[in-house]
């Protein structure tokens, strides 16, 4: 199959498809940032994209979730199409992102920033919000219940009513990903979740991405630099240079593939390899 | 009955309860005189028409110039419905309301329309929209204005004056807001996805359109009896204190109620951070064009409340300096405070329209545009914020919901 490595076990290859992404090309004026991109995934993996800077990582992401849409190629999010749908009704559709520097909604309390994700699914209409009947009343404490035990999940219950830019860097990014999560995201796609974090903060980090993965059974993509957290918790890499795939495979082979220490280290590494 | 609400509504009831009786009193027993009687309407009518504004680029943080804009359309909507009305003539009231009903019918089918479409292109939602607006004034201004208006004059023109004054007025206050909001509609879906500050430009110019086409009304729009660039005259004067106070009541409890729901954090979230609230989910543009619909719907109530209190309109009291005021006293009460918009709206009128017209000498009123700019440079190096910064009265104050029991933290944990 196209866009993913060989010699993956046959249970996983078993598994229906999630996120398929076709040929994308995509130009920023006469820059080809992303050229003839392939990548599928299926339910439950959790996969890599890996590069040096400027290799188009985060376009792709970008891509994804409809923030630019692609010049060619097509996006399916489980068997549908999604090329070019406005990037609320694809994250409504169950796809959910963090992103690169951590964008909270920094001056409302931690409880808000769960409870903004719920808001497509709130369940009252705005003849509700304005007379406050009882239909208001019950769906808002359901909805606040709801985001209490989510925050509960990530042990920020305790922290709910503080301004989000006040916790430290390490919760800041536990509640992005909370925040992410509380859309009910099928897929969610992690934008560099280390950046700025030291290693202590990367093993809760990593035990914090097994976490969700069973418990809200998710299929997952992250981008990310570190490579003792790629290394360690990916199943599978793809690995870009200049906006094009240049190896996907297991992160052994990937480790090993003279292309990938070209990209990274310069040709003279390979030649003394 | 009672009992159903919680500690600070109770408050708030009785608070505005008294405020009401104490000044109905007052005005009543002649303590208060027409002058200021006057500036208390007035003070309301601006902090009304503020509110809006701070529900736009406070919470919503999408600064606009236009909101003048929209309190003149209701101002002269409302006072022509009026104008109509005292010399016997309901088609004024009669395209209003039931054009605004209408247009409001067709773009629940419009909407749905274009639902089915995949990717419609912000021009196209203009142009669709902007037609069936144009179809429903047309209608009802066209083919069904006679039935229309004898159907009115049958049902309203049978009660008794006193009865049929105060129906004519609720329709003309409210003819007017929503026309406010049908501009501010139209005018918003094009416009709302510029960034902020070209957004900013571009309700300046609705300002100043709004000015030109008022000085013109009497010649381009064909609206003899607002005479243009000579002033609007021959408005009853309706407002009372009740009328005042139930529409100010109504934009505070309204507007607060919008913000302490899910939908007015979305509006936040919006203002917090536009492309992390799409990535969430919110659709950014329809919740923008929600606060700036009610916003301006605000303002276009404030400006029937304002026209039938003073019986004259001139275009030169909506032109683009004075649609800073509403800016400056939001900016000196903060951003997003509620609290801060509303008692600085009345001190606002009350301080410089009311006390210091009378007590200080007559050559200040040209002094006034030094002062104000003043007050604003002060207020920017002492207290950025605003003199009220975040701060709410407990009716207003976002709920903080308190942590659940321990026991059913534990099992979710589990």
């Amino acid at each position: 199959m196209k866009g993913r490595p060989e010699g993956l076990p046959a249970e996983v290859e078993a598994r229906p498809v999630v996120l398929e992404i076709r040929d994308m090309t995509h130009f920023f004026g006469n820059l080809r940032a992303v050229h003839n991109f392939n990548l599928t995934l299926k339910h439950g993996e959790l996969a890599g994209l890996i590069g040096p800077n400027g290799a188009g990582k985060t376009t792709v992401f970008n891509l994804i979730t409809g923030v630019y849409v692609p010049t060619e190629g097509e996006i399916f999010f489980r068997g549908v199409n999604i090329t070019g749908l406005p990037s609320f009704e694809i994250i409504q559709m169950g796809i959910a992102r963090t992103f690169q520097n951590i964008r909270l909604f920094s001056n409302l309390s931690v409880l808000d920033n769960v409870r903004i994700a719920y808001h497509p699914h709130a369940g009252y209409s705005l003849w509700d919000t304005i007379v406050r009947n009882r239909h208001f009343q019950a769906k808002e404490a359901e909805l606040t219940e709801r985001a209490q035990e989510f925050l509960a999940i990530f042990g920020l219950e305790e922290r709910q009513n503080d301004i989000a830019g006040s916790l430290p860097y390490g919760l800041q990014r536990r509640l992005e990903i909370a925040r992410a999560l509380a859309t009910r995201p099928q897929l969610l796609i992690l934008d560099e979740p280390a950046a700025g974090m030291n290693p202590q903060e990367i093993d809760q980090l990593m035990e914090l991405i097994h976490f969700i993965r069973e418990r809200f059974d998710l299929t997952i993509l992250l981008v990310e630099h570190r490579m003792r957290l790629v290394m360690n918790i990916c199943e599978w890499l793809t690995v870009m240079d200049f906006g094009e795939i240049i190896a996907q495979g297991l992160p052994q082979e990937v480790r090993d593939n003279p292309r990938v220490v070209e990209a990274y280290l310069g040709r003279q590494a390979v030649e003394i390899k | 009955m009672l009992s159903k609400f919680k500690g600070e509504t109770l408050y708030f009831i009785l608070f505005s309860l008294v405020l009401f009786v104490v000044v109905q009193f007052f005005i009543g027993a002649g303590i208060v005189n027409n002058f200021w009687q006057g500036i208390i309407f007035w003070g309301a009518a601006i902090t009304m028409v503020t509110l809006g504004l701070n529900l736009i680029y406070g919470f919503n943080g999408q600064f606009s110039l236009g909101q003048y804009g929209f309190y003149a359309i209701g101002a002269y909507a409302s006072a022509d419905i009026t104008y109509r009305w005292v010399h016997g003539d309901a088609s004024g009231l009669a395209v209003v309301v039931f054009g605004s009903i209408l247009a409001l019918l067709l773009y629940a089918l419009v909407a749905a329309g274009l639902r089915r479409f995949y990717n419609v292109s912000t021009m196209t939602k203009f142009t669709a929209y902007t037609l069936a607006t144009i179809l429903a004034f047309w209608v009802v201004a066209g083919p069904l204005q006679s039935t229309l208006t004898s159907f009115v004059m049958g049902t309203v023109g049978g009660l008794s004056a006193g009865m049929a004054k105060e129906i004519v007025f609720f329709f003309a206050l409210l003819g007017g807001a929503m026309l406010a909001g049908i501009a501010s509609f139209l005018f918003g879906i094009p416009v709302l996805e510029l960034g902020s500050d070209y957004f900013g430009i571009a309700t300046l110019g609705f300002t100043i359109i709004i000015k030109v086409l008022l000085d013109n009304t009497d010649t381009i729009l064909g609206f003899p009896e607002m005479k243009g660039a000579r002033g609007m005259i021959g408005i009853p004067k309706w407002t009372t204190w009740p009328w005042v106070f139930v529409s100010f009541i109504f934009v505070v409890v309204v507007m607060r109620n919008l913000l302490h729901s899910s939908t007015g954090r979305a509006i936040l979230s919006v203002r917090e951070d536009e492309r992390a609230a799409t990535l969430v989910g919110i659709d950014v543009a329809s919740v923008k064009i929600l606060a700036f619909v009610v916003g301006s719907f605000f303002a276009g109530l404030a400006g029937g409340i304002r026209a039938h209190d003073l019986a004259f309109l001139h275009p030169q009291s909506f032109n683009f300096i004075q649609s800073f005021n509403p800016l400056i006293i939001v900016v000196l009460g903060g951003l997003g405070s509620m609290t801060g918009t509303i008692l600085t709206g009345f001190l606002w009128i009350i301080l410089l329209e009311g006390a210091l017209r009378l007590y200080l000498p007559a050559g200040f009123e040209t002094w006034r545009f030094v002062v104000y700019p003043l007050i604003l440079l002060l207020m920017m190096l002492l207290r950025p914020e605003g003199l009220f910064g975040q701060y709410e009265l407990p009716f207003l104050r976002r709920p903080l919901p308190a942590p659940r029991k321990k026991q059913a933290a534990k099992e979710v944990a589990q």
